[in-house]
């Protein structure tokens, strides 16, 4: 059975992780499932409605896309990491305000995208941010109350920015 | 209540009535620290930001196992042999299990209530016995240590089917020549409904025009995003079965569960903690969900079961599916003479359990032509059988189809007569100033403003100027269109709806309220969270009606064990009934609390009030004591209380609604939009909805609700279609191709309301959850026409517009 499995070292959520996992592992089972890091959600394992969103090096990626394998040596910061470490507190508050979730299982994964699209700065446009979350399913909100969610949080960090460089 | 004081108490007043008890001229909106009205924000959602929601996919048991299926790959086959040997000797193999194996441990069911006369249906078991009767049907169980050794086991297990004719087209299910899918029935008809009411045939040969066209729903499916999950856990020791289940309904599964396992209902306990989406999905009760239960009892360990995308895609409940021949028969002064519908609609090869799936043919012949005077109607439903998967009730459950096949019929008509259409429907809605009213299909309407809310949207869009820029665009070739869709919606169901044919699914709710030692408040409902809400709404009731800051009310919901018996969230009954039962329960408790601190503080208990959390003096709002202090002697120095005095400090109280079968709704919306003729893409550029739910009790849930529910409308109206071919096999059942509402394609919308409290319950409240997905399609389809119609196009009327019908429509031209 050797190369059914394989060894791999990774950071997860800032701690240093070493297992044995099974090669045909995506990351999100290997997430929710080794590690009960069960923020992050399973709704299609095919890369269509972005509820398995996490972060690799960085970088938004789907968990169900990805094996484990892959992720030896990398970084992976998921939505309880993220929460705990309050980079997206502001973001997570705006939702909260604007109820711009309500079964919540799009949630954790429509945060980390638009995460992505706020650290690149200033306040992007209503259709800027539709196009940005277009891989992210929600069947619940309608979608205008996350626009709203993001679009509050860009003006919001914006005026900081703008506070702090005066 | 004295309806000349409600008159000139003015809008804002009238939206709430006096709570009889109280002798304070304050209507209850008014009660210090009132929180109906309020957008507080929902208790639940930090955590759900936090990615520490407990959804069933998430729960993990001690010696927990998994299930997956076999399923049939043919629409209709017999099972000749199943061997099973090599899967029972794969890695992680736990159980392998076929359908003949389970009848052991539960027994089959019919989907047939007695008040859909006639209705009927054959037994179905949880995993397919002999013959598997649609492409999907589990067939054999293979339990693993994990998931992905179950999927293993499933590659290994060897099926010998003998293909079997597929009936699939509804139109010919009822020919001769068709096979009969159960012959035990005699036929392919579950059921079919007529009506005539009036005297359609004088009436359409006396009408100045008569438009007759026939509307096609494709059949969709919900798409939650967390897909159905249960994970079940017989305890030998116990004898009882706890089962973690995403449903709406958990008293109904428990049930359900109870009955078919043969165990007593005390021995079942179904937990719902967070759900990832339900829509009426949620609310049946599925075979592989049956099987998980029945193998755990089997097994005597915990089983998890989560449907994959694919599964998902087979075997959640479909829904629409309807061909609706249709007619309208109108005067050149643009009163409706006669409405007429012949609807077929196939529902797969099994009426759904315990709902039944003649329901939504049964709505669509109630809801035709319900918004308007019209006395002279026609209407014939029949629902078939089919080698298909199952259809049964999802969000709005026939209001959508009956909406557009009524809006779509006005416009029609409206295009005939050469009238605009919101004026066309201002000469035939009912009139806002003379209720009660009763449509010809029967329906009952307490109360419904068509006309404020029909004034209010086209204020909203600014109609005229509206017409006028759609006008000069089309004049430089820019093709737009504005559509109207006049609704009513079925809310706060009576025993009406399901109880009077005989099915085990309350209409009552119940909540109870348990003041604690330090103050704050406990509530334990029947109604679920599904994510609408319910839990904040119930928390706003307790909240204002008890008398304490809402951050001291906790909610608990879901549990079998630990909440009042009670029928769960469907056809948008939380807020309004269980919404109720927490407000009047929240009232009880206040007066038993107000007991206990008159006799601490030998005080009239009518002089005195709970506001803010702290026992005031009623008319001068001067502070007495706080509530915990009341609680710590109740709870801690009972023997300082007067001797004889015993304080009560929980409340129960139950409501259902009795004076109307369902509170019903009204609202309209309208779709702005562009149809680009080259491609056939429609772009959707702005939407509005006015609805009048009664009492608002959460203005930002409501909205939202609304928003949820047009952008699901939206997509059965453009997008979503589940595909077969002839022989029953499903043709894109994944994510990539069955097309669900995007970001980028939905407009923003704008939503306005108008509040007409039904005077059934005290707080008024009425359902808003379906009235998104009820209207949309019909105000998308009628605006796609306007904009196609001066082109030449035919009406398009069948569901989803695709930018290949677009442009189909455009070639006929
Ligand atoms: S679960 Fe990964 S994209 Fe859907
Ligand atoms: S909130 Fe339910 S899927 Fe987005």
């Amino acid at each position: 059975m050797g190369e059914r499995f394989c060894d791999i070292n990774l950071r997860i959520n800032g701690e240093d992780i070493s297992a044995r996992v099974e090669a045909r592992k995506t990351l999100i089972d290997f997430l929710r499932d080794d590690f009960g890091l069960t923020g992050s959600h399973i709704g299609c394992e095919h890369g269509v409605c972005g509820a398995c969103t996490v972060l690799i090096d960085g970088a938004a990626a789907r968990g169900c896309l990805v094996l484990a394998v892959q992720c030896d040596g990398a970084k992976v910061d998921t939505i309880e990491g993220l929460s705990d470490s309050g980079v997206l507190i502001d973001l997570q508050d705006a939702f909260i305000r604007r109820n711009a979730l309500q079964c919540g299982f799009c949630t954790p994964g429509m945060l980390i995208t638009a995460q992505e699209l706020l650290s690149r700065g200033g306040v992007p446009s209503r259709e800027r941010i539709r196009d940005h979350i277009s891989g992210n399913y929600c069947r619940c909100t309608g979608y205008h109350a996350i626009v709203d969610a993001i679009e509050l949080t860009a003006k919001a960090r914006e005026s900081t920015r703008a506070g702090r460089d005066a | 209540m004295d309806s000349g004081l409600l008159a000139s108490l003015g809008p804002v007043m009238t939206a709430m009535k006096l709570s009889p008890d109280q002798p304070s001229p304050l209507s209850a909106l008014d009660r210090p620290n009132s929180y109906i009205g309020r957008s507080v924000p929902r208790p639940n959602l930090a955590r759900l930001t936090q990615g520490r929601g407990q959804y069933v996919s998430d729960v993990v048991l001690p010696r927990m196992a998994h299930v997956a299926f076999v399923r049939s790959p043919h629409a209709h086959a017999r099972i000749k042999t199943i061997d099973t040997a090599q899967a029972k000797n794969a890695p992680g193999v736990i159980a392998v299990v076929t359908g003949a194996e389970l009848t052991k441990v539960i027994t089959p069911w019919v989907g047939v209530l007695t008040h859909l006369k006639g209705i009927k249906s054959a037994p179905q078991h949880a995993i397919a016995v002999d013959r598997a009767c649609w492409q999907g049907e589990a067939v054999c169980a293979v339990v693993a240590r994990t998931r992905a050794q179950a999927e293993d086991g499933c590659a290994l297990v060897n099926v010998d089917y003998e293909v079997l004719p597929a009936v699939t087209d509804a139109e010919t299910a009822l020919d001769p020549v068709t096979p009969v899918i159960h012959p035990a029935l005699g036929d392919n008809l579950t059921f079919e409904r007529t009506l005539s009411v009036g005297d359609p045939d004088h009436a359409f040969a006396a009408a100045d025009a008569v438009v007759e066209t026939t509307f096609v729903f494709g059949r969709h499916t919900g798409v939650t995003n967390e897909s159905r999950a249960i994970v079940a856990d017989w305890n030998p020791g116990e004898q009882r079965l706890t089962v973690y289940q995403g449903t709406q309904a958990p008293h109904m599964t428990q049930n359900l569960f109870a009955k078919h396992l043969g165990l007593e209902e005390h021995q079942v306990r179904v937990l719902t903690r967070d759900v990832g989406g339900s829509f009426g999905l949620k609310v049946h009760i599925y075979a592989d969900e049956m099987a998980t239960v029945a193998l755990s009892k089997l097994l005597k360990r915990p089983v998890k079961f989560i449907a994959d995308r694919f599964e998902s895609f087979v075997t959640d409940i479909h829904a629409r599916d309807h061909r609706i021949k249709a007619k309208i028969g109108v005067n050149r002064d643009g009163t409706i003479t006669a409405f007429e519908i012949d609807d077929l609609t196939g529902i797969g090869p099994y009426s759904v359990y315990p709902r039944t799936s003649g329901i939504e043919a049964n709505q669509v012949v109630s809801l035709v032509g319900g918004s308007y005077t019209c006395p002279n109607y026609r209407a014939r439903a029949r629902v078939v059988f089919q080698n298909k998967n199952v259809m049964c009730q999802y969000r709005a459950v026939g209001h959508p189809i009956a909406t557009a096949v009524t809006e779509g019929l006005v416009e029609l008509a409206a295009t005939k007569i050469d009238m605009d259409p919101a004026e066309l429907r201002r000469r035939n809605l009912f009139a806002d100033d003379n209720y009660p009213a009763t449509s010809a299909a029967g329906l009952k309407f307490e109360k419904l403003s068509h006309h404020a809310s029909l004034d209010k949207i086209l204020a909203m869009m600014d109609y005229g100027k509206l017409r006028a820029e759609q006008a000069e665009l089309r004049a430089c070739g820019i093709h737009r269109g504005i559509g109207l869709a006049s609704f009513i919606e079925v809310t706060n169901p009576s025993a009406a709806f399901y109880g009077i044919g005989g099915a085990r699914i309350s209409s009552q709710d119940g909540a109870t309220v348990r003041l604690d030692s330090a103050g704050a408040v406990f509530v334990h409902s029947g109604v679920t969270e599904q994510g609408q809400g319910a839990e904040s709404v119930l928390a706003q009731c307790v909240a204002t009606s008890f008398g304490v800051p809402i951050e001291r009310v906790r909610v608990v919901t879901g549990d079998t064990d630990n909440t009042p018996y009670g029928g769960g969230t469907w056809a948008s009954r939380a807020a309004g009934i269980g919404g109720e039962a927490a407000w009047q329960a929240g009232k009880a408790l206040r007066q038993n609390v107000l007991a206990a601190a008159a006799s601490i503080l030998q005080a009239d208990p009518k002089a005195l009030d709970i506001r803010a959390g702290i026992i005031v003096d009623a008319d001068t709002g001067r502070e007495r004591m706080g509530l915990d202090e009341v609680a710590r002697v109740v709870y801690f120095r009972p023997d300082t209380l007067p001797p004889g005095f015993q304080a009560e400090f929980v409340a129960t109280r139950h409501y259902v609604p009795r004076q109307w079968p369902f509170a019903f709704t009204n609202g309209v919306q309208a779709s702005y939009l562009e149809v680009d003729i080259r491609t056939g893409a429609i772009k959707l550029l702005r939407h509005w909805c006015v609805e009048d739910c009664g009492t608002v009790i959460n203005p930002q849930l409501v909205d939202e609700q609304i928003r949820g529910g047009i952008v699901q409308g939206i997509g059965a109206a453009l997008f979503e279609h589940c595909l077969y071919d002839e022989a029953g096999q499903f043709l894109n059942g994944n994510l990539m191709d069955y097309l669900v509402p995007m970001a980028p394609e939905m407009p923003d919308i704008e939503i306005d309301h108008v509040v007409t409290p039904t005077a059934d319950s005290e707080l008024g409240a009425k359902g808003c959850g379906e009235a998104g997905t009820a209207g949309a399609p019909a105000a998308v389809m009628n605006a796609v026409n306007d904009a196609l119609r001066p082109l030449g196009a035919a009406p398009i009327t069948t569901m989803p517009i695709t930018p290949e019908r677009v442009l189909g429509a455009l070639l006929r031209a």
